[in-house]
């Protein structure tokens, strides 16, 4: 296979323990209430169109988008809507959510629920495009970008490639791969639509050689189809980020504080492609996704294609509980993955695993002085200092840690991670883009 | 060898000269005019630089004072929190203007949801600033607008005048605070207000922000504001509003009458500096003194304890009930 590409700067490789790449995707039961918030995508958050006692059926438009960056949601269940109340969600705090009990499972008619492959694409990109903004795609890895806004490149730009990203970097998680390996040729005629409606030629999915079995499928159908590549890359966290699979792929740099359609790139998740095909070739919205629920302590590490609004305790009963020694539950992968601090909280549009801590390996280790080893900065994928910003932020010296480029920070806490001295450099680095960001904002304003 | 010393002395003395005469014309043709009196005004001013007053420092105050006097004719807006009226009629007295005496403030932390109030529900052991638990996980309490506890206001603090109290959690203001809004603007909840000192110190205020809805604000806290409207209904004077159900009291309304204080049923409303208030014989039920009076002198342990119960007011007047019983006794 030769020298598999990856990204040019910094990156770790943590412990990979992908313990549920062999559970094939189960179908989780409708749960009894759904808890739907109202804003599960990156931006406004929608507006509800239903009131309470409304019937619903699956599919079912409930929440409109509330703005250019923001999404529709549809009913993920049929039944009635028991209330429109603050509830808890993956963030911690109490945010509006449409309460739906279940009665049934009754679909929209519109919906195409067989399983038939349907490969001709019959509609026009803009028809594309407003199918999939009608359908309230998000971005499924977990930033939840709507995909309608991405395949509208502002003009003047036009983009060249699209890439997929079968990555899945974040160590524990496995939707993505099961995704790739049952839904292969469904996500072949998904990305056949996004090249159709961004009007591109090439295409290319990456995916690390840890998923050797998704490598040899995917290539295997892309023979069949025109203009898609399937590039293996080198195991190294964090090349699910849009700029570093870019960078691996294309090894093009976006340049700081733009977007990827500046190098003519788009990029999708595989999860993503799969929920284009389906509500442009089958009239589905998003109402359902893959979940990974895993965890060294889990009895049943599994793949769950769960409904949008499942309580995520329901979840980790259909992974045989949660286990005694249990120290957090985290949303997301281990790496990027936030803390919930209720199991009532749904699953959302962007929840792409619950992983289960043991209490050994939840704690954090003492704090110690910095020794200026300089590993944070080694391993930083956009070429900072995470030493030198997260103490500026810590010190308050916003405008410091803004000169220093903090808004490129990807969160993605590779210097966290590599840090000898324990310190909680991401905490910091994202107080600071917090402040930084509200100080720009508020200039913008001006 | 004196010949050295002279020609060093003449040298070095004639290149002075030449120098100073030089600095002088140069300085009398580039000379910017500077208002005396901003001198003065600043060498009143309490040079604590705090920005309590909206600028940058007590020199950018004193120039703005004496621009918005010469302009004006009036400083009117521009206070010295800090000096408080002293130091601003000092600065009157300097720009000839009189100045109007404006009410004392002081920060209030309105937010009751002490450790036993709100009790920690998650534990988080990263970074501790109360900025970064609000945007990240919303803080260890169930309350997610209450007090986070991590000492935000405290660091911004210049005057020593505030600090955390260790058994409740909750940051508590004294005497030296000077208004001057560091800790208002480091709340990242907006729990710290800046009220009237009042007079004696004494204050009234709603120590909650909690928005939502009574029953969830109520499970969460127990001391919380479940916008009932009762102390609305009580109040006199329409110094209190209601909005997304959290009554505010305003400061420039209150007479300090504390009736509101005694309607609330969750005891969200507290009132500083004030007397303990005597037992009126209506608060207290009549049935409850006549019984513990006559169990009293058989059982006196029990009797104790009913009184306990029987009187849900705060605290303090429970003791005062206890006290009087013991005079009847008498």
């Amino acid at each position: 296979m030769g020298i598999l590409k990856t990204f040019a700067l910094g990156g770790v490789h943590p412990e990979e323990n992908k313990l549920s790449s062999h559970a094939a995707i189960e179908v989780l039961p409708v749960p009894k209430q759904v808890i739907v918030p109202l804003g599960q995508n990156l931006g406004a958050p929608s507006k509800a169109i239903v009131k309470k006692g409304d019937k619903v059926k699956v599919g079912q438009l409930i929440a409109e988008a509330g703005g250019f960056i923001s999404a529709n949601i549809h009913s993920p269940v049929s039944g009635t809507v028991l209330k429109i109340d603050p509830a808890i969600d993956s963030t911690g705090y109490r945010r509006p959510c449409v309460f739906i009990t279940v009665e049934g499972d009754e679909w929209d008619e519109n919906i195409d629920k067989t399983d038939t492959l349907k490969a001709e694409i019959a509609l026009t990109p803009e028809e594309i495009v407003n199918r999939i903004k009608s359908a309230g795609i998000v971005g499924l890895g977990g930033a939840t970008f709507p995909t309608s806004v991405k395949l509208m490149p502002p003009p003047g730009k036009t983009a060249e490639f699209l890439i997929i990203n079968g990555v899945e970097c974040e160590p524990y998680l496995t939707s993505d791969h099961r995704v790739m390996l049952e839904k292969g040729k469904e996500i072949m005629v998904g990305i056949q639509i996004l090249m159709k409606a961004l009007k591109v030629e090439k295409a290319f999915i990456g995916i690390e050689n840890n998923k050797k079995d998704a490598i040899a499928y995917l290539s295997e159908l892309s023979q069949s189809y025109q203009g898609i590549e399937v590039v293996p890359l080198k195991v190294q966290y964090p090349q699910g980020g849009e700029k570093q699979l870019i960078k691996a792929v294309v090894n093009r740099e976006v340049p700081s504080g733009k977007l990827p359609i500046e190098v003519g790139c788009v990029v999708q998740n595989v999860g993503t492609a799969l929920a284009v095909y389906e509500a442009v070739q089958k009239n589905k919205p998003l109402i359902e996704r893959v979940v990974t629920v895993t965890g060294k302590g889990v009895k049943k590490p599994s793949n769950f294609l769960v409904r949008i609004g499942t309580p995520v305790e329901q979840l980790i009963e259909a992974a045989e509980g949660l286990p005694e020694n249990t120290g957090k539950v985290i949303s997301g992968g281990p790496m990027m993955g936030k803390s919930l601090t209720s199991l009532d909280a749904p699953v959302v549009k962007g929840t792409s695993g619950i992983l289960i801590m043991e209490k050994e390996e939840s704690g954090r280790k003492t704090e110690s002085p910095c020794i200026r080893c300089s590993k944070c900065t080694y391993v930083c994928p956009m070429g900072l200092e995470p030493f030198l910003l997260s103490k500026a932020a810590k010190l308050g010296k916003f405008e410091m840690a803004e000169n220093e480029m903090i808004m490129d920070c990807i969160e993605c806490g590779s210097c966290q991670y590599t840090c000898p001295a324990n310190i909680p450099l991401l905490d910091y680095l994202r107080l600071g883009k917090l402040k930084v960001g509200q100080a720009i904002r508020n200039r913008n304003k001006k | 060898m004196d010949n050295i010393i002279v020609i060093a002395v003449l040298a070095l003395g004639g290149l002075g000269l030449i120098a100073a005469v030089v600095l002088f014309f140069i300085a009398s043709k580039f000379r910017v005019f500077e208002d005396p009196k901003i001198d003065e005004v600043e060498e009143a001013l309490p040079s604590a630089n705090c920005g309590g007053c909206g600028f940058p420092g007590c020199r950018a105050f004193a120039e703005a004072t004496v621009k918005s006097a010469k302009e004006n004719k009036s400083i009117e807006g521009l206070n010295c929190p800090v000096g408080g009226n002293d130091v601003m009629q000092t600065v009157g007295n300097i720009l000839g203007l009189a100045v109007d005496a404006t009410d004392p403030m002081i920060a209030v932390v309105r937010c009751n949801g002490s450790f036993a109030h709100t009790p920690a529900k998650v534990k988080y052991e990263g970074a501790t600033s109360c900025a970064f638990a609000h945007a990240l996980y919303g803080g260890e309490g169930g309350c997610q607008y209450g007090c986070l506890g991590l000492g935000d206001c405290v660091a911004a603090c210049n005057f020593d005048a505030i600090h955390m109290n260790p058994e409740t959690g909750l940051p508590e203001v004294n005497d030296k605070c000077t208004a001057c809004n560091a800790c208002v603007i480091a709340c990242p909840r907006d729990i710290i207000e800046l009220r009237k000192r009042g007079p004696k110190d004494k204050r009234i205020f709603v120590s909650c922000v909690n928005m939502e809805k009574g029953a969830a604000a109520k499970k969460n806290c127990e001391v919380a504001c479940i916008g009932c409207s009762l102390c609305q209904k009580a109040c006199a004077f329409d110094a209190i509003t209601i909005t997304n159900f959290l009554a505010y009291i305003d400061f420039n309304k209150c007479t300090l009458c504390r009736k509101c204080v005694e309607v609330c049923p969750t005891n969200a409303i507290h009132e500083i500096n004030f007397k303990p208030r005597k037992p009126k014989p209506e608060s207290v039920p009549e049935k409850t003194v006549v019984r513990k009076a006559e169990t009293v002198d058989k059982e006196a342990v029990p009797a104790k304890e009913q009184i306990e119960k029987g009187d849900t007011k705060a605290p303090d007047a429970a003791t005062e009930v206890k006290e009087d019983i013991k005079v009847t006794k008498e």
